[in-house]
C-alpha cells in the first residue's frame, strides 16, 4: 500500500515539475509541450481512432515477426543444443550475429523486401530470433540426462522425446529467451516504423515530428511504454511465476 | 546367543558361477523350456571403458537368466559394473560384445517393456503427480480418460491417490520414489529394472518401501531386476541374489533366498543371510578398498585395509 502511495506521489511530482518547466516558458511549445496538451492529444488520438489503427498495425507486425521468430528460434535452438555439428558451426555463428544491433539489418531488409511491411517484419524477426535460439540451446543443454533416460525407458523416442520431455524441460529457459526476444523485437519494430511509412506507432511519432506536434510524439511514446509494460506484466511475469511455482523454485 | 545359533542352523542354497551357455542358436532353443522363454537372458556380455590408466574391464562375459515373475538382486561393491549391467539390459548402454534377450526378441535399445526406476525418482517437474504416472501411457497412445483411470489405480497401489494433483516438489523423497514405481507399473512392463532406487532415502523410509515393494510384487508378480550395494536390502527383497565380483565384473556366486514374504529388514533370518553374503563379498570390498587406498599410500589407510573386520558381527546392510 505504501509503495503505491510513494509511486503516486512520484508521478504527481514528476508531472508537476514538467508543468512548472512548461509554465516558465524557457522552451517553445513545439519543443516542450505541457502535460495537459499531451493528455488531450492522447484522448483525441484514441477518439478519432488514429492511435487504435496505429496500435493495430504495429501489433499485427510484431505478432507475425515475433511468431515466426519463436518457431524458428526454438527449432534452431533444439538443433544446436542436440546435434553436435550444428553446435560447432551454427552455434558460434549465432552468438556472433547476436552482437549486431538489429537495426543494422535495415539496409539489407530494404534491399530484399523494399520499403514495406515485410521489411519491418523481417527486422522484428531478426530482433527476437537470436535471443530465443540462444536461450533454447542453453535450455536444451541443461536438461538433466536422467529425464531423457527415464523417458526413453518409457518408450519416448524421436519427435515425441522432444515434444514431451526436452521442450517442457527446457521451457523455463525458453520463456526467458522469449521475454528478452520480445523486448528486442519491440525495439526493432519501433526503429523500423520510424523509418518506413507504415501507419504504425513509430510512424505516428514521425507524423508528430513532421507537424511540429511534440504532444503527439510524447503521447505515442506513452502508448508504446504502456503496451510494453502490459505485455511484460500480463504475459511474461505471469508465465514465469507459474513455472516457478510448478517447478518448486519459489514457495507458491 | 540363541539368535546366532539360529543363524548357524540355516541352510543356504548356493549356486556357483559359470553358466554352460553357448552362443549358437541351438543352445538358445534349448532354453525354451515347454515353449516358455526365460523373461531375460544375458549372454556373454562384456563391457570396457577407456580411462587414463588404460582399459578398464567393467563386465566380463556375464551370463544370466531370469525367469518370469522372479525377483533378482544384483549385489556388488561400488564400481563392479552392476549399474552398467542394468543399463545394458535397459538398452540405455551398448555392450562391447554379447547379447541380451527379452522373451524371444533381442534387445536393441530402450523400450517400454523394460522400465527403469533410478536412484533419483526422475519425475518430471512440469507435470503434476497423476500426469507423471500417465506419461508412459500417453506415449502409448491410450486416451485421456482411460489413462487417468489406470494412473489412479496404480497411485492407489502405492497409497498416494490423495496426492494425485500435487506438484512433484511438494512430495518427500520416499513419496517421489513411490510415484516413480507407480509410473513404471502403470506401463504394465514385462519387467522392472531398479537401479538402487532406495539408496538415497533415510532408513525408515527405506524400511517402509521395502515392505511396500514386496506387497506390490506379491500382487503383480512382475519380473524384477534390482541392483543394490545393500545386502540387507537384497535379502529382504529377492528370490535370488547374484554377487558380482569387481575388476573385472564377473558373476561370483548366486544365493537363493527362501524366506516367507513379506520379510522384515530386521528379521533374524534376513540378518543371517546377510552375514553369509557379506562374507562372500568381503574379499571384493577389500579389493576395492586396497585399490582406492593405494592411491595415496597412507599408513593409516593400509592398516584399515588389512585389518580383518569380523564378518559375524558386521551384518550391517550397507557397505
Amino acid at each position: 500500500m505504501q509503495s503505491i502511495l510513494k509511486r503516486t506521489m512520484f508521478y504527481i511530482l514528476f508531472i508537476g515539475i514538467w508543468e512548472g518547466l512548461f509554465r516558465l516558458c524557457i522552451w517553445p511549445e513545439y519543443v516542450l509541450p505541457s502535460p495537459v496538451s499531451v493528455f488531450k492529444t492522447l484522448i483525441h488520438g484514441f477518439q478519432n481512432h488514429t492511435f487504435l489503427i496505429g496500435i493495430a498495425s504495429s501489433m499485427k507486425r510484431i505478432a507475425i515477426g515475433y511468431g515466426i521468430s519463436i518457431v524458428v528460434g526454438i527449432l534452431l535452438g533444439l538443433l544446436i543444443g542436440r546435434v553436435r555439428i550444428f553446435e560447432e558451426t551454427l552455434g558460434s555463428f549465432i552468438t556472433g550475429l547476436q552482437t549486431l544491433p538489429t537495426i543494422c539489418w535495415l539496409p539489407l531488409a530494404l534491399l530484399w523486401f523494399g520499403l514495406n511491411d515485410r521489411a519491418i517484419i523481417f527486422l522484428v524477426f531478426m530482433g527476437a530470433v537470436l535471443s530465443i535460439t540462444i536461450a533454447t540451446d542453453a535450455g536444451v543443454k541443461s536438461v538433466p540426462s536422467l529425464y531423457i533416460r527415464a523417458a526413453k525407458t518409457m518408450g519416448a523416442k524421436g519427435w515425441k522425446l522432444y515434444l514431451e520431455v526436452i521442450i517442457p524441460a527446457a521451457l523455463p529457459h525458453i520463456i526467458t529467451g522469449m521475454k528478452q526476444g520480445w523486448s528486442f523485437a519491440w525495439r526493432s519494430l519501433m526503429a523500423g516504423e520510424l523509418l518506413i511509412v507504415c501507419l504504425g506507432l513509430g510512424h505516428l511519432m514521425m507524423i508528430g515530428r513532421e507537424l511540429n506536434d511534440m504532444s503527439q510524439v510524447i503521447a505515442v511514446m506513452i502508448v508504446i511504454i504502456i503496451i510494453g509494460i502490459l505485455v511484460d506484466r500480463l504475459f511474461f511475469v505471469k508465465v514465469e511465476q507459474r513455472i516457478r511455482e510448478r517447478w518448486g523454485l519459489v514457495k507458491g | 546367543m540363541s539368535e546366532s545359533a539360529g543363524i548357524e542352523n540355516l541352510t543356504y542354497k548356493v549356486i556357483d558361477h559359470g553358466y554352460p551357455v553357448k552362443a549358437d542358436n541351438e543352445q538358445q532353443k534349448s532354453h525354451n523350456v515347454n515353449g516358455v522363454w526365460p523373461k531375460l537372458r544375458v549372454q556373454h556380455i562384456s563391457k570396457s571403458f577407456q580411462s587414463k590408466n588404460g582399459r578398464v574391464y567393467v563386465l566380463e562375459d556375464i551370463n544370466l537368466e531370469i525367469q518370469q515373475g522372479e525377483f533378482v538382486c544384483i549385489v556388488g561393491p561400488s564400481g563392479c559394473g552392476k549399474t552398467t549391467l542394468l543399463n545394458i539390459v535397459a538398452g540405455l548402454e551398448k555392450a562391447d560384445s554379447g547379447e541380451v534377450w527379452a522373451d524371444d526378441h533381442k534387445i536393441n535399445g530402450a523400450g517400454s517393456d523394460r522400465v527403469v526406476i533410478f536412484q533419483e525418482a526422475a519425475l518430471f517437474p512440469w507435470l503434476n503427480v497423476v500426469k507423471n504416472v500417465e506419461f508412459g501411457l500417453k506415449l502409448k497412445g491410450i486416451n485421456g480418460k482411460e489413462r487417468r483411470n489406470i494412473a489412479i489405480e496404480y497411485l492407489k497401489m502405492v497409497h498416494l491417490s490423495k496426492f494425485q494433483h500435487a506438484q512433484v516438489h511438494e512430495l518427500s523423497g520416499g513419496m517421489k520414489q513411490r510415484v516413480a514405481i507407480a509410473r513404471a507399473l502403470a506401463m504394465n512392463p514385462e519387467m522392472l529394472l531398479m537401479d538402487e532406487p532406495f539408496s538415497a532415502l533415510d532408513a525408515q523410509t527405506r524400511w517402509i518401501l521395502h515392505y511396500e515393494l514386496q506387497n506390490i510384487w506379491l500382487k503383480t508378480r512382475k519380473t524384477i531386476l534390482f541392483v543394490t550395494h545393500n545386502i540387507r536390502e537384497a535379502v529382504c527383497l529377492a528370490d535370488r541374489i547374484i554377487i558380482l565380483a569387481t575388476s573385472p565384473g564377473k558373476i561370483k556366486k548366486e544365493f537363493l533366498v527362501e524366506l516367507p514374504r513379506p520379510r522384515d529388514d530386521n528379521d533374524v533370518n534376513v540378518a543371517g543371510y546377510s552375514t553369509m553374503i557379506m562374507k562372500e563379498l568381503k574379499a571384493e570390498i577389500n579389493k576395492v578398498m586396497k585399490c582406492e587406498m593405494d592411491a595415496d599410500s597412507c599408513v593409516e589407510c593400509d592398516i584399515k585395509c588389512t585389518t580383518e573386520v569380523p564378518a559375524k558381527t558386521d551384518i550391517g546392510g550397507g557397505i
